[in-house]
């Protein structure tokens, strides 16, 4: 009778050495198979006289338990040899750059305008729109520009031919100076209180360093009952600290001129000089505080209403514009206001914002 | 609008300092723009006495000078030949800043000697251009006499920027008026007493129009002496930039400066005849004293004697009766003239001059009167002679008027409670004259009239007392939530824009105008004549664009000089078909030109095309909820595109997007050295969504597998995909849920004018598995569809 536990020795260390799946296979064969060591010593069982089939064929059964796992357990680590061998020449270079794919960037004016949205949207304004091409009334006349008021040769207005369907300043076509025909449109068709904020785009014929033919504006007009000058100042105050995100941002009010409102202010921010550039915010005891124009303002002029059809008796309230591109220009630090226009990917990809990133209220800045 | 602050306080007494000045001016609305002190700037320049100017031992030109200074003999180098023994000149010690190049002075060694300092040109001081030799200086100044007390300069100047309706404060006295009324000072009393005047005026003066000159007043003159003026007016006149010419002419200078009180004073001996205030003629001719000739239109107001025009009244004098050196005897003008007048003949003629400026802004009328007296006052002290009596035609015109004004409104409107007697201090101080009770009636001064309504008045009073006591009021939403802020368009832009840019279009903005020719070839050659600029900023930018692309081409053109040939760009904004609201719409467009990438280790690059420009399209079309999936395809592009390779989408007759390569006839004719692929998605042209609600449909998921079985057909080059795709899906429109082609080809093994055509189909079981037969049954009835639909052969 052969000696179990001989037979699980030899068995035992024929496995561990057994040096590839082949061979391992070969001794399971020879171990476990139908002609197999311990499948014989099995089957000599019947044989046996019961008391010794049981003592005995309780040993076999462990023995076979054993060498199979044992088995398997060399098994997995060939087999993981193996991988580990296969990996070691599996090796890539991880210095290279992955496949390209393009992004494209959102441009700077139409982040500011997503960005202006959502700060007005907070605030309860809705946006309204206008067309590019106006109208001698809409541009000028309904805004308090009489003709032949020097103020309206302060903008350097494109003209387009009259359309001849059409009478008088109608008629006369132009493209809009500002944003503020916006304003006209809206009340004329609309009933206060309103509360709109449009952006597009304006023209004027001016090209240098600081002038463009085509640029972009912001208007908001807030009209109702009591709207006075302190929701003006508090409406600016708030836009502008939180469109630059800077909480104490100064900012001053200055008297001026607009043919369309009356009183009229320029609004300032503050900034401080650091070395060649300009850092915007509060100046410390140490700094000279000074300012930076942004925007003009003002309560809403009662010939504007009245040519709205909107009794200034009974309703009041401000409006203001201000340029997009020298707004963005503060923000982002872009130094020259012509490279908005000129499309160099170089530029737009540098400038340029993210658009699965987009402005909504609770991100800063 | 330019002063000196001595100028001001010839009006205004006040101790505040040049920085208070200056801070008040900006707060009650005359903004400063530029300060300029000059005392400041010249300080380190002063006075030196040349005591020998010898030649530099090494150099020719150069000499070498030992000038005494305040403070000592001190040797320089000098190169001007005008430099001299005994002169005196500026001299500019080390360490001081030459103005016109801003270095700071360093003692040199020139040619071997010492130089310690420099005496100086006017072009080093800012003076003029002149530098072919140094300052000399009157022996009378001291040594040590600043520069700009030699030169009259000593005295800070202000500028400030006025806006169009303050035309009051186009003269110093207005200025010095206003920072009275904001606590900065007394306005001290004019002098504006008739002068001794005797005599009725040898010019007699009569007025026909009425509407352009409502008031005229004329004095004559005589046996005046027109030479120099006095050098406190030189002073005052060169600091604010004016050039003196001569007494009368600086005279005139001065009160338009000082008193926003335009005047004329013509050679009284070269007019023929007497003054008649009329309308001008087509074809009169006028010889201005701005050196221009004239050839005038009908309807300017005139000043014409017996020999034709001898002015444009309120713009510009003429050289026939103009003073000279020689002048004798002088009439005086001192009118009104109609603003909207002014500005209308001033707009047409093209002559910018002060007084244009001021007398279409709206002067005093009322101090037309007084200003004939200042300048009689000022002729008579300067150039002698006898005044006669003013000589007067017209009548004052009406300036008067009175508003309503409740002071207990002021802080409903302004958001500021400022007691009513503030209020009224302040008004007065501004000369408005106030009367009533609870309701004031308010006469604004002669000198305002912008004032006009009760909102004027405010302002007036804000202004004055200051905007920082404005207070801050919120005016957020008062609902819990703001409504929703963008217009459907708005939003439309929004999603496009930021479909395209994730998809690796780099936004642009470009000009909303373009080149004619360009615009032509993008317009199917209709004409534009109605989109044309009247007076556009160049001949390439001078039409409305009727589609965005050209400036996408351009870009892709303009960055592929630059080293970009790759690029992907878009742009969502206005494309024009006529001037009326409707005419403009708003598009979404967008090209890729080149690759689409640049080459690359992990394979081959692709070149973008038509494909790449429709999926554009679509995804800009789904970001804006447009139902793309029913709309249809049909091959009439405009004729910018390659018309085999272009495509519209369009629901009905409603066009949604172009897409497709664009021509290459147009390409070459841009300079373009790429294939170009472009769309156009017209996003108001996208229809509503019909759903309404938030909710979206239930999804069912079978629990059984889906099977795919693949076919292949040969079919006519001319067939479409799409036809194809729906024949498939039409053989079973319960168990088919999709169909699509995973294979197109021509060539080797296709007879000419065949395609081979492959695509899956899905089939979806629902209650139960299908059996092969079924499935059969399936495979069966799709190819007979498609042979049906296309008369094509299944491959084996």
């Amino acid at each position: 009778m052969i000696d179990i536990a001989s037979l699980k020795a030899e068995l035992a260390s024929q496995i561990s050495t057994a040096h590839d799946l082949k061979s391992l296979d070969d001794l399971r064969v020879s171990a476990l198979g139908k002609k197999g060591k311990i499948t014989g010593l099995m089957s000599a069982l019947g044989q046996m006289d019961p008391e010794e089939r049981k003592a005995k064929g309780q040993a076999l059964n462990e023995l076979k338990n054993e060498i199979a796992a044992l088995i398997a357990k060399q098994e997995s680590a060939l087999k993981r040899q193996e991988m580990d061998g296969r990996l070691a020449n599996e090796t890539i270079d991880i210095t290279l750059s992955p496949r390209p794919e393009r992004k494209g960037r959102i441009h700077p004016i139409s982040q500011t305008i997503d960005e202006l949205v959502t700060i007005f949207g907070s605030m309860g304004f809705t946006v309204a729109e206008g067309p590019d091409i106006e109208d001698d009334w809409h541009n000028f006349t309904a805004l308090n520009f009489p003709p032949g008021h020097p103020a309206r040769e302060m903008q350097d207005t494109f003209f387009l031919p009259d359309d001849t369907s059409e009478k008088g300043e109608r008629a006369k076509k132009v493209l809009r100076t500002h944003t503020s025909p916006v304003q006209i449109r809206y009340m004329s068709a609309n009933k206060p209180p309103i509360k709109i904020v449009c952006f597009g785009r304006t023209y004027r014929s001016d090209y240098d360093m600081t002038h463009t033919p085509m640029f972009h504006q912001m208007e908001c007009l807030y009209i109702g009952k009591d709207v006075n000058m302190g929701h003006l100042k508090g409406c600016l105050t708030d836009f502008v600290q939180a469109f630059f995100g800077i909480d104490d941002l100064p900012v001053r009010f200055r008297p001026s001129f607009f043919p369309f409102t009356e009183p009229s202010a320029e609004v300032d921010i503050g900034y401080i000089k650091k070395g060649d550039g300009i850092q915007l915010g509060k100046a410390k005891d140490s700094e000279e505080q000074r300012w930076l124009e942004i925007l003009g303002s003002g309560m809403v002029h009662p010939n504007v209403l009245k040519n709205c059809g909107i009794d200034p008796e009974e309703y009041q309230g401000f409006a203001f514009g201000m340029g997009l591109e020298r707004a963005t220009m503060l923000k982002y630090g872009i130094p020259d206001l012509r490279t908005f226009f000129e499309s160099d990917v170089r530029w737009l990809e540098h400038y340029g914002f993210d658009p699965l990133n987009r402005p909504n209220t609770a991100t800063k800045g | 609008m330019k002063f000196t602050l001595s100028w001001l306080k010839r009006h205004l007494d006040t101790s505040a300092s040049l920085e208070e000045i200056c801070a008040k001016l900006t707060a009650i609305g005359l903004e400063v723009e530029a300060v300029e002190d000059k005392a400041k700037l010249y300080a380190p320049f002063k006075v030196a006495y040349v005591e020998s100017a010898e030649k530099h031992p090494d150099a020719d030109k150069l000499k070498l000078c030992k000038v005494k200074t305040e403070k000592g003999i001190i040797q320089v180098v000098c190169g001007a030949p005008n430099a001299h023994t005994g002169m005196k000149g500026i001299f500019a010690p080390e360490g001081s800043v030459i103005p016109n190049t801003g270095d700071v002075l360093k003692k040199g060694m020139i040619r071997g000697v010492e130089s310690q300092g420099m005496l100086v040109s006017e072009r080093e001081m800012n003076l003029s251009d002149e530098h072919k030799g140094i300052i000399e200086v009157d022996d009378k100044f001291a040594i040590g006499t600043p520069l700009a007390e030699v030169l009259g300069l000593n005295d800070a100047t202000i500028e400030i920027n006025l806006t169009p309706n303050r035309i009051d404060a186009a003269g110093v006295r207005g200025i010095a008026r206003d920072l009275a009324a904001a606590g900065l000072g007394n306005l001290k009393p004019l002098d504006d007493k008739p002068v001794k005047a005797a005599g009725k005026s040898p010019i007699a003066v009569s007025i026909e129009d009425k509407d352009g000159c409502p008031l005229f007043l004329g004095r004559y003159i005589s046996d005046v002496k027109n030479g120099p003026s006095p050098q406190w007016m030189q002073d005052l006149l060169k600091s604010v930039g004016l050039r003196p010419i001569s007494a009368l002419v600086d005279i005139t200078n001065f009160m338009s400066l000082d008193a926003c009180r335009p005047l004329h004073v013509f050679d009284a001996d070269k007019i023929k005849g007497n003054i008649k205030v009329r309308q001008t003629k087509k074809g009169e001719t006028l010889e201005g004293l701005n050196d221009k000739t004239y050839t005038l239109q009908d309807g300017a107001v005139g000043i014409c004697d017996d020999s034709g025009v001898t002015a444009l009244g309120g713009i510009v004098g003429g050289v026939p009766t103009g003073c000279t050196e020689e002048t004798v005897n002088v009439f005086v003008e001192a009118a009104y003239f109609n603003p909207v007048r002014i500005s209308r003949t001033g707009r047409d003629m093209q002559i910018d001059s002060d007084a244009r400026y001021r007398f279409e802004r709206g002067v005093d009328p009322e101090f037309t009167v007084a200003g004939m007296e200042i300048a009689t006052k000022l002729i008579l002290e300067i150039c002698g002679g006898r005044a006669s009596e003013v000589v007067t035609a017209g009548a004052m015109p009406k300036w008067q008027r009175s508003i309503d004004y409740d002071p207990s409104w002021f802080a409903s409107y302004i958001g500021a409670d400022v007691a009513p007697d503030v209020q009224k201090k302040i008004l007065e101080t501004l000369g408005f004259e106030i009367s009533g009770g609870k309701t004031w009636q308010i006469q604004p001064p002669s000198w305002r009239s912008d004032v006009e309504a009760k909102q004027d008045i405010a302002e007036e009073i804000i202004r004055i007392h200051g905007f920082e006591h404005i207070p801050s009021l919120s005016v957020r939403s008062e609902a819990p939530v703001a409504d929703a802020a963008e217009t459907q368009t708005l939003s439309r832009v929004r999603r496009a824009r930021n479909a395209l840019a994730a998809r690796g279009l780099d936004e642009c903005v470009t000009w909303s105008f373009m080149g004619r020719e360009q615009a032509l070839a993008f317009n199917d050659n209709k004409s534009l004549e109605a989109l044309t600029l009247k007076n556009p900023i160049s001949s390439d930018l001078d039409v409305m664009r009727p589609s965005i692309l050209p400036n996408l081409i351009a870009a892709a053109g303009y960055n592929h000089d630059r080293g970009q040939s790759d690029v992907a760009l878009c742009e969502v904004g206005p494309a024009f078909k006529s001037v009326k609201p409707e005419g403009q719409a708003i598009v979404a467009a967008g090209i890729r030109a080149g690759n689409d990438s640049a080459r690359h280790w992990a394979g081959p690059v692709r070149g973008t095309d038509a494909y790449d420009a429709k999926a554009d399209a679509f995804a800009a079309l789904e970001a804006c909820g447009a139902p793309s999936t029913s709309a249809q395809i049909t091959r009439d592009a405009p004729s910018y595109y390659h018309p085999g390779r272009s495509g519209v989408l369009r629901l009905g007759p409603n066009v949604l997007a172009y897409f497709g390569e664009i021509h290459p006839a147009i390409l070459d004719e841009m300079g373009i050295k790429t294939s170009v692929s472009g769309f156009e998605v017209f996003l108001q042209n996208i229809p509503e969504s019909k759903k309404k609600g938030t909710e979206k449909s239930l999804l069912k998921i079978e629990p059984l597998q889906a099977v795919s079985r693949d076919f292949a057909f040969m079919v006519d080059a001319k067939v479409n995909a799409e036809d194809i795709v729906k024949a498939a899906k039409s053989a079973d429109k319960n168990l088919i849920t999709d169909a699509y082609i995973f294979d197109v080809y021509t060539g080797k093994g296709v007879e000419p004018g065949k395609k081979s055509v492959a695509f899956a189909v899905t089939i979806q079981p629902r209650e139960k598995s299908l059996t092969d037969a079924e499935l059969e049954e399936i495979s069966r009835k799709i190819v007979g569809a498609v042979i049906a639909k296309t008369g094509g052969t299944l491959r084996s």
